[in-house]
């Protein structure tokens, strides 16, 4: 376990920042405690430092996981955001899609969403603009990789349909575990 | 009136004067004992006021104290004194009191090579004389070191040996030999140190080539020769297909796990200043690069269009006199080897033209 060194924040931060823009300062500084990011095997582990100083206690091998995992290195050394910093990044939102609860069901099992099972979105989206995916009860409920294709302003060959957004897998659960 | 107040004044001077004598004078009954030199007083009296149990009795401990320190001052300005830059100053005795060590007892060190051959061999250092009488210069000179009695480094004459070759330097040979004595003994000097403190030395172990030597043991020395130059292997070439050695780079450091909370916060925080503020100037950056490569990538298509459609004779010269005007003028910020090439290859096609039209289909396919 170690802290990120000077190059790996600033990938962090800019892959973050594509979705929550300015607003990634409100993470960093927090009014409620000092929360930081810490990488332990390649993944990024955002936590408090009360339960940072109870974790240094676990020798490295034996230690999985702590506070939250916001996502992994991978081995050319390329950020991969992560579902379960998704409650950290979806109040901090700049750009949200909200989608029909019949698409939702569709979109969770991995499909793209049809332009008619879009419900809302937020004013001024640019093309290919990192957005975070609500349900229509207002739930957060992805943070998709590739962003939105937006049909609205540039009018290509018409389909019958032209896909939305693409899903990523959720991998990871949010238990902080000791290895025995 | 004011005689009285007179009266007052006088009496009150000599109760003034009894209470400064009392502060002086302390009444111990046993006397201290004094080390002048380390400013120490013991006190050897029982502590009766203070042997009640409970909280602290601050004004008594006081009390004490004070005396003890005033029979120490007292004893203080009885020591003869110095006058040093206009301060007088007590010159104190020597210390008495024998104060423990500072440091542990340092162990003892390892015998060297020599000690313990010495001791095997039963061999007692001989006392021997300082000065040895040199019959060259005349003097009684030291036995060793700066102008020493027998330096024969130093003789002006050397009569060559028999079996020697006519050819070699004497001279320099007496000087090498010199040197290879105090380099090994500088070596001897060095193990005998690492055995004392049990490090080791870096030693040339396996590199002495033995004819029957494993390919790990020659990879190593191989390794080890190359790093062995005065810029540590900077400027040594490799074989063709030789590939660079592994691990051979700096390990790296991390920032402790706990360090600075505030620090890490703050620098961050910067980073995030500095990547908001940053945006807009790559992007424009980017997009004009991006608009002349497209801008280069139209021309180039035009133009092959061109030299296709038209006659060759005539449509060289056309496309080449457009061609000259045309690239120069796209200056500002671009990648500089797409206008270098095309600056360079047509002027060549236009000047031969009859040699030059094969060479042109060629080209253009």
């Amino acid at each position: 376990m170690r802290p990120l060194t000077e190059e790996e924040t600033r990938v962090m931060f800019e892959k973050i920042a594509k979705y929550i823009g300015e607003n990634l300062q409100l993470l960093v500084d927090r009014p409620d405690g000092t929360y930081c990011f810490r990488l332990h095997n390649d993944r990024v582990y955002y936590v408090s430092e009360k339960i940072l100083k109870l974790a240094a206690n676990i020798s490295g091998d034996k230690l999985v996981s702590l506070g939250t995992c916001f996502g992994k290195f991978t081995k050319t050394h390329k950020f991969r955001l992560h579902i379960t910093a998704l409650d950290y990044l979806a109040p901090y939102a700049k750009y949200k899609v909200w989608i029909k609860p019949g698409a939702e069901q569709s979109f969770l099992y991995g499909n793209h969403v049809l332009k008619s099972g879009l419900g809302r979105i937020t004013e001024n989206t640019s093309q290919y603009q990192g957005v975070v995916v609500y349900s229509m009860a207002d739930i957060p409920l992805m943070i998709p990789v590739a962003p939105v294709r937006r049909e609205g302003q540039h009018l290509f060959q018409q389909t019958s349909f032209c896909p939305v957004l693409q899903l990523r897998r959720a991998k990871h659960s949010m238990e902080v575990g000791v290895k025995i | 009136m004011e005689g009285q107040s007179v009266e007052e004044l006088l009496a009150k001077a000599e109760r003034d004067e009894a209470e400064k004598l009392q502060r002086i004078t302390v009444h111990k009954e046993l006397e201290l004992e004094f080390d002048l030199g380390n400013l120490l007083a013991s006190d050897r009296n029982p502590p009766t006021g203070l042997r009640h149990a409970g909280p602290t009795q601050e004004a008594e401990l006081r009390a004490l104290a004070r005396d003890n320190t005033q029979l120490l001052i007292n004893q203080l300005w009885q020591l003869p004194t110095d006058r040093v830059e206009e301060a007088l100053v007590a010159r104190l005795p020597e210390p008495t009191t024998r104060l423990p060590r500072e440091k542990p007892v340092p162990r003892p060190r390892p015998l060297t090579r020599w000690q313990q051959f010495a001791r095997l061999k039963g061999i007692r250092p001989k006392k021997k004389t300082n000065l040895v009488w040199d019959e060259g210069t005349g003097q009684w000179r030291r036995r060793w070191g700066y102008q020493r009695a027998r330096d024969d480094t130093k003789e002006w004459l050397i009569e060559v040996p028999g079996n020697a070759d006519p050819m070699e330097d004497q001279f320099a040979k007496r000087i090498q030999a010199k040197k290879e004595r105090v380099a090994k003994n500088e070596l001897n000097r060095l193990r005998n140190l690492a055995r004392a403190h049990k490090m080791q030395l870096p030693s040339a172990a396996g590199m002495h080539p033995t004819g029957h030597q494993s390919k790990e043991e020659l990879g190593r020395a191989m390794l080890v020769a190359k790093v062995s130059t005065a810029s540590v292997g900077r400027f040594q070439e490799r074989l063709p297909k030789e590939k660079a050695p592994r691990g051979s780079g700096k390990k790296r450091k991390f920032q402790p796990l706990f360090g600075d909370f505030a620090a890490e916060k703050k620098s961050q925080l910067e980073m995030l200043r500095i990547m908001n503020s940053k945006k807009p100037q790559l992007d424009v950056t980017r997009a004009t690069n991006k608009q002349m490569r497209e801008e280069d990538q139209e021309e180039a298509a035009k133009r092959r269009k061109m030299s296709q459609k038209g006659k060759r004779k005539g449509g060289r010269q056309g496309p080449g006199g457009k061609r000259k005007g045309g690239p120069p003028s796209q200056g500002g910020k671009r990648k500089g080897g797409l206008g270098g090439k095309m600056n360079s290859g047509r002027p060549g096609l236009s000047g031969k033209r009859k040699g030059g039209q094969h060479q042109g289909g060629k080209r253009r396919k």
